[in-house]
This record gives structure tokens, C-alpha cells and sequence, in this order.
């Protein structure tokens, strides 16, 4: 066992190795099964056709045996679940609402589904603003239409003020997968020359947030990424095979998903600097405060493998996609050194990117 | 970006390279004294710009790591008073004290809150009458000025609940420290921000009596290339001196507005430097017609020094005497995410930046 603290801390939730390191002490030790073990953003959860179809209205012996036969052709289902504790829970892009539909509708739609229903359930302060409360949940309702799901299940509860910081939201989501998407069986054919591909700009939810959040007062026209990607996805799962492997880059930012996959698939990878689509806004602040784009939280993001041929043309694809507009492929797999991200500096350097460790925090001198 | 793109030109950095590589015929070692400089030496791997004749050492730049673990204890003491609220910029929420760190005490239920300015630690006085607000004043003569800009502030306002723990210190005192101590360098990268308040007077005995070369640099590749090169002529030609690579930034006689205003709210007093020990006037304190605002005369701690951690050569590091991979402890026992020593906590540390960009 790594973890070594005796009370929680702060960076056990911050998407980074410590948290990484209480999820396999702790949940994965406990509730550990077959399906846990597979730590995509969703589960899959095979369907046992054969059950199904020896139900009470399941008919004739024909009808049984072609449901066996069906048994691997058979959607399977795709199960996620996600917290929302966001400060302030408006911010400039979004709302807590809208993060808490997208949130969970990108963690299914990288695992290759195609999200169907998501349950909300509140945990709501006394005092908390009601008509705060109905601008959150339209939010969620119209973020919820143009995504095509359903909210189709929740739970309310209230708690004493100050027992919660105004308003807290999970979201879980179910969404259906054929094998042909399913990512998670893909994820060891990947290979060294494969492409590393992103739909758009690093670091834009995270520094939206943090300025309105910190007392900066850096004007600044920047706002959240925020948006549910499962169209864009669809579109390119649709158009091309060779997608082998996808992860939204949420907290942790894209440095912390590439060594995620690095250690994965014992490969190494590399990033190009200069090929990073970085807006003025974000690079302004994270050189102001001393942070790196690639550690900064994405929300309307998604970071693809795909084979060398196909690169240039899921970009095409993607960039057909209001949410692809500046689609870019930013790296590759290499054979040299298995499980590091290297990045090539601009400069003509080149650089480990570690996991995040620690919440980032600015410099002081 | 304007004011970056220019000076991270890689055709720039590879033209200085190969002058540098032209004229260096000495085999010469430089120090960097500020963080920012170490980081952007690994960050932009500037070390493999550089022939063999050139070397770069880093030296006690990071605030956070020359204050060590006494600084921390003492801050954990005043956090666990009853009706204090403690603010610190982010960088010391980590540092391993002797027993606890900001951080755990904060799991534990203390009022810790980070904050980006000093100032900002004088609005939580303003919204906490109640409540005595001591913010951790750390760095150079680069944050100084704002703690100062902050005590003055509270002064005017008459906000007695703000108090201030300090630990700034000055940059000249240790520079000429290093060289007494028998450091074996030929000249300094000079830091850039705090030249920019001190001016470059502070250098000019370097050069005079000790026969190093002082460039006062900026922070961007293309600045360290140029500082460089600049250190490899004096040095080459036998003609040390003071000369000034950061113009854009730094005037010859600094910013007489912050320095006035320093003098007025601190004074120098004799401080500890780890792994360097006591250096004569090398550190600042609030003077007595500004005491209301010093928390170790308002609410003296007691607080003994505990021995540094077992096996850790911090000290060492940040003499330029030994590199992290010199140290059993560095990217085993100690990592950023479970560091023993303070160089590895701070993101400005030199065992942190070996360790983040470590081949």
C-alpha cells in the first residue's frame, strides 16, 4: 500500500498520482472485480443475452439458440458515474449544471458509447437561492436535449447550512456500446508510430474557473470548454477504425492522461510543443501564474490514439465539428523510453512530463 | 505572445549557442541564484546548448527551500492558535515541517487559505474583525516590497488584525557569503526581478574583490543564452564586471519607490540560511514602529529547532555543492509527491526541477 496519510488531503482528489494511488489502496483493494479492474471512464457490463432470452417471454428453443449465436453481436451496456463540487458553480462557459451533463456524457462517449439516459441527484444547501436552482437545472435540461439523453432518474437531498458548499451534483449515465467501438479491447494494439490527436485548445476550464474563482481580476474573454463531445466522437468512430484509444482530459490535464496511457501500454510518447493548440488568454495566464497548459483541467476535450494513415483524416473530420474546429495532432507513440511522455520543446529541448503530483501552484519569485 | 515568442526563437538560442561555443576556451562554472533561472534551464534543457567548458551550478534561489523546516514549524504553531486565520501563497502548503505540514494541518481543521497577493490577505483581515489574519511573508527583495506595501496599508487603515510572520530575506549578503565560503565560481546568472528592485550597486563588489563576472538576466532562453555569452566574454577577456543582459526590466538603479518603502516597514537583522547557517544581515524584520503587525512580537511561539531530516543534503544542493542525483533519498524516498526536503516541495526547488525534468 502507497497511500501513507492518516486523513484525506486535498490533492487525493485532484485527478493526479495520489489519488490515483487511494483509488487502487482503497476501492479497487475492496471492490475489486473483473469489471472495476478494467478503470476505463466507463464500465462495461456484458449482457447475458442467454438470461435474457430464456426469460418468461423469451419463445422457442430457436429463438434461444439465435440469441446465443447473437450473444457477442449484442450491444453491451456502459456505466459511469461522476461528482460535481465545482467553485463557483457559475463560471464564464458554463455552470455546474452544464458540467455535470457533459461531464458524464463525455465519460461515456470515450469509452466509444452512445449515451442514452443519466440519472441527478442534489445534495443542496439550506438557503441555497431557488431561482439559482432553476437556472442550473434548465441548464442541464438544455445541455441534456442537445446532447440527446434523457434524465430519467434522481435523488434530492437537503443538508444544514454549512454542512455543503452551496450545491453539489452526481450524475451517472448508461449508454450503449457495440463491440466494434469498444476502445478498451483496442488499447493494446497500439503501436509505435501511432498519432496522438485533440479536438481543440489546452487549459481552458481550468483557468476560466481559477479567474473567476481567484481575485486576479485578469480581464479576460476566456471561458470554459465546456461541451458534451459525444456527436463529435460519433462522427469520427463512424468514419474511421483506427481509433484505438480515447480519455477526456478533465483534472490532471493531457500530461496526466498521456502517462496514464504510457503506463498502460508500456510504450513511450512523445508531444510537440509547438503543435499544441494553446489560446492567447490561457498562455497569458499560466505563464502570469507559472502553470503548464498540459496539467490545466479540459471540459470539451478528448485526446484520441489513432493509426499513422488515418491521423490527417480525423482532424479533417473533427474539424467539421463546431467542437473541432482547431483539431491538431500533437504527438505520437514511440518505441524509446517505455512508460515516459517526453515533450519536444519548442525551443528544440526536450522534457519529461511527469503525472501531476501535488495541486499546481504558482510561483512566488 | 509578445514579450515570449521573441525570446524562445530557436534559431537565436542555436546562433548564441555556437558563438559561445566559438569563444569558450576556459573552463568556467556559473551560479544561477533564483529559481525562475534554474527552471527555465531545465525546462528549455539548456544544458545541452552548452559546451563542456561551461558549467551551470544552481544556488540558494528558492525561498521556500533556503527557509527550511524551522520557518514551517513555526507557521503550523501559529495555525493551531485558537481565532488565527493563516494565509500563504500556495508554494508552502506542502514543505514538510519536522512533523506536520500547512497542508495536513488544513485536513486537520485549521484556517489555512492560499492567496495569489499579500493584499489579498488584508481583505480577509477586513472581513475578520475577529480573527487575527497572519500571512506568510516569504522571498526575496522580489515579494518583500508587497509585504511592506501590505504593512503600510494595515497601518493606515488601522487594521490591527493583520499580522505578518517573516522570513524574507536579501539576496546580496549570500551571494558574497557563497564566494567566502570557498564556492568555486567564476561568475553569476544574477537574478533578474530582484535586480529589477535592488539595482545593480549590490553586485559591484563581486567583480572588484573577487574577480566574478554578474550579468543580471532575464527569464526566457534566449535571456539565459545571451547572459551567458555575456559571462563567457568578461571572463574570457579577464575583464569581470556588472553588466545588465534584462534591460527591458531592470534600470541600473532598481525601483527606488520599492526600496524606500522596504526601508521603511523592515529592517535587516542576522538570519538563518539552510544549509548555509547564520549570515550577518542577510535577513528582514519589522521594525519596531510597525511591531503591532508582527506576529512574533503580538503572539510570541516558542518553537525548537528540530534537526534536518535523515540522509537529506538539501544543504548541500542548495550550496551548489551536490547535484539531487547526488542524493540516496532523490526520486526514491523523496519525490514531489512525498518529499523529505524542501528542495523537492517547491516547484522552484532544485531536487523538484531535477526531478520534473530528469532524462
Amino acid at each position: 500500500m502507497k497511500t501513507t496519510e492518516d486523513k484525506i488531503l486535498l490533492s487525493h482528489g485532484n485527478g493526479g498520482r495520489i489519488m490515483h494511488e487511494l483509488i487502487s489502496d482503497f476501492f479497487v483493494k475492496h471492490f475489486g472485480n473483473r469489471i472495476l479492474e478494467q478503470q476505463g471512464d466507463s464500465a462495461i457490463l456484458p449482457v447475458y443475452a442467454a438470461a435474457l432470452a430464456a426469460g418468461p417471454h423469451s419463445g422457442s428453443a430457436g429463438n434461444n439458440k439465435q440469441a446465443a449465436r447473437g450473444k457477442s453481436g449484442l450491444p453491451e451496456i456502459a456505466f459511469t458515474t461522476d461528482s460535481f463540487v465545482i467553485d463557483p458553480i457559475f463560471f464564464p462557459g458554463g455552470d455546474i449544471g452544464k458540467l455535470a451533463v457533459c461531464g458524464t456524457v463525455n465519460d461515456l462517449s470515450v469509452s466509444g458509447a452512445v449515451p442514452l439516459y443519466l440519472s441527478a441527484s442534489f445534495i443542496i444547501e439550506e438557503g441555497f437561492p431557488m431561482k439559482d436552482l432553476e437556472t442550473i437545472v434548465r441548464s442541464m435540461a438544455s445541455e441534456a436535449k442537445k446532447a440527446g439523453v434523457l434524465i430519467v432518474t434522481g435523488d434530492t437531498k437537503v443538508v444544514n447550512k454549512g454542512k455543503c458548499d452551496k450545491l453539489f451534483i452526481n450524475t451517472s449515465g448508461i449508454g450503449m456500446i457495440d463491440n466494434a467501438s469498444r476502445l478498451d479491447k483496442k488499447i493494446s494494439s497500439i503501436k509505435p508510430g501511432d498519432l496522438i490527436i485533440i479536438n481543440g485548445a489546452l487549459g481552458e476550464h481550468g483557468m476560466a474557473v481559477m479567474n473567476a474563482r481567484e481575485s486576479f481580476n485578469f480581464k479576460t474573454p476566456l471561458k470554459s470548454d465546456c461541451a458534451c463531445l459525444n456527436y463529435l466522437i460519433r462522427d469520427v468512430l463512424d468514419n474511421s477504425s483506427s481509433v484505438k484509444f480515447m480519455r477526456d482530459p478533465t483534472r490532471g490535464g493531457v500530461a496526466t492522461v498521456m502517462n496514464e496511457l504510457a503506463g498502460m501500454i508500456h510504450l513511450g510518447i512523445e508531444l510537440s510543443e509547438p503543435d499544441l493548440p494553446v489560446g492567447k488568454g490561457v498562455m497569458a495566464m499560466c505563464e502570469l501564474l507559472g502553470f503548464d497548459p498540459l496539467y490545466i483541467a479540459n471540459e470539451g476535450k478528448v485526446v484520441m490514439v489513432a493509426s499513422e494513415k488515418e491521423g490527417s483524416r480525423i482532424v479533417e473530420v473533427m474539424k467539421k465539428n463546431k467542437l473541432g474546429k482547431q483539431s491538431a495532432i500533437i504527438g505520437r507513440v514511440v518505441k524509446d523510453h517505455p512508460g515516459k511522455v517526453v515533450l519536444n520543446t519548442e525551443t528544440g529541448g526536450k522534457r519529461i512530463l511527469a503525472s501531476l503530483s501535488g495541486d499546481p501552484l504558482p510561483r512566488i519569485c | 505572445m509578445k514579450y515570449i515568442d521573441e525570446y524562445r526563437k530557436k534559431d537565436l538560442i542555436l546562433g548564441i549557442a555556437d558563438e559561445i561555443r566559438k569563444i569558450s576556451k576556459k573552463e568556467i562554472a556559473l551560479m544561477e541564484v533564483c529559481g525562475g533561472h534554474t527552471m527555465a534551464i531545465h525546462r528549455f534543457g539548456l544544458h545541452s546548448f552548452l559546451p563542456p567548458t561551461v558549467s551551470l551550478l544552481s544556488g540558494p534561489g528558492c525561498p521556500v527551500c533556503v527557509s527550511g523546516q524551522h520557518f514551517i514549524d513555526t507557521a503550523i504553531a501559529y495555525c493551531r492558535q485558537a481565532g488565527v486565520i493563516l494565509t500563504t501563497y500556495g508554494d508552502l502548503i506542502r514543505v514538510p515541517g519536522s512533523s506536520s505540514s500547512l497542508e495536513k494541518e488544513r485536513a486537520a481543521g485549521q484556517d489555512i487559505r492560499i492567496v495569489y497577493s499579500v493584499l489579498e490577505s488584508l481583505e480577509i483581515a477586513r472581513k475578520n474583525p475577529g480573527s487575527k489574519v497572519v500571512f506568510l511573508g516569504i522571498g526575496f527583495e522580489t515579494t518583500a516590497p508587497l509585504t511592506a506595501a501590505a504593512i503600510a496599508e494595515a497601518s493606515k487603515l488601522k487594521l490591527r488584525n493583520f499580522h505578518v510572520l517573516s522570513a524574507h530575506k536579501v539576496m546580496p549578503p549570500v551571494m558574497k557569503a557563497l564566494v567566502k565560503d570557498g564556492m568555486k565560481i567564476n561568475g553569476f546568472i544574477a537574478p533578474g526581478h530582484v535586480t529589477a528592485i535592488t539595482g545593480t550597486g549590490i553586485y559591484k563588489d563581486l567583480p572588484e574583490i573577487f574577480g566574478l563576472g554578474v550579468v543580471v538576466s532575464g527569464f526566457e532562453p534566449v535571456d539565459m543564452m545571451q547572459s551567458i555569452l555575456m559571462l563567457v566574454r568578461q571572463l574570457e577577456a579577464g575583464k569581470p564586471g556588472v553588466e545588465i543582459q534584462y534591460q527591458r526590466v531592470v534600470q541600473q538603479q532598481g525601483n527606488v519607490k520599492a526600496r524606500k518603502l522596504l526601508d521603511t516597514v523592515f529592517e535587516l537583522k542576522d538570519d538563518y540560511w539552510r544549509g548555509l547557517g547564520m549570515i550577518p544581515l542577510s535577513g528582514l524584520k519589522i521594525r519596531s514602529e510597525f511591531s503591532e503587525f508582527d506576529i512574533e512580537k503580538i503572539l510570541p511561539v516558542d518553537v525548537a529547532m528540530a534537526p534536518e531530516p535523515k540522509g537529506c543534503i538539501c544543504g548541500m544542493i542548495l550550496r551548489g555543492l551536490k547535484k539531487p542525483s547526488d542524493c540516496k533519498l532523490f526520486a526514491g524516498r523523496c519525490t514531489p509527491s512525498d518529499p523529505v526536503g524542501a528542495c523537492m516541495v517547491s516547484g522552484e526547488g532544485t531536487c523538484a526541477t531535477y526531478y520534473k525534468y530528469r532524462e
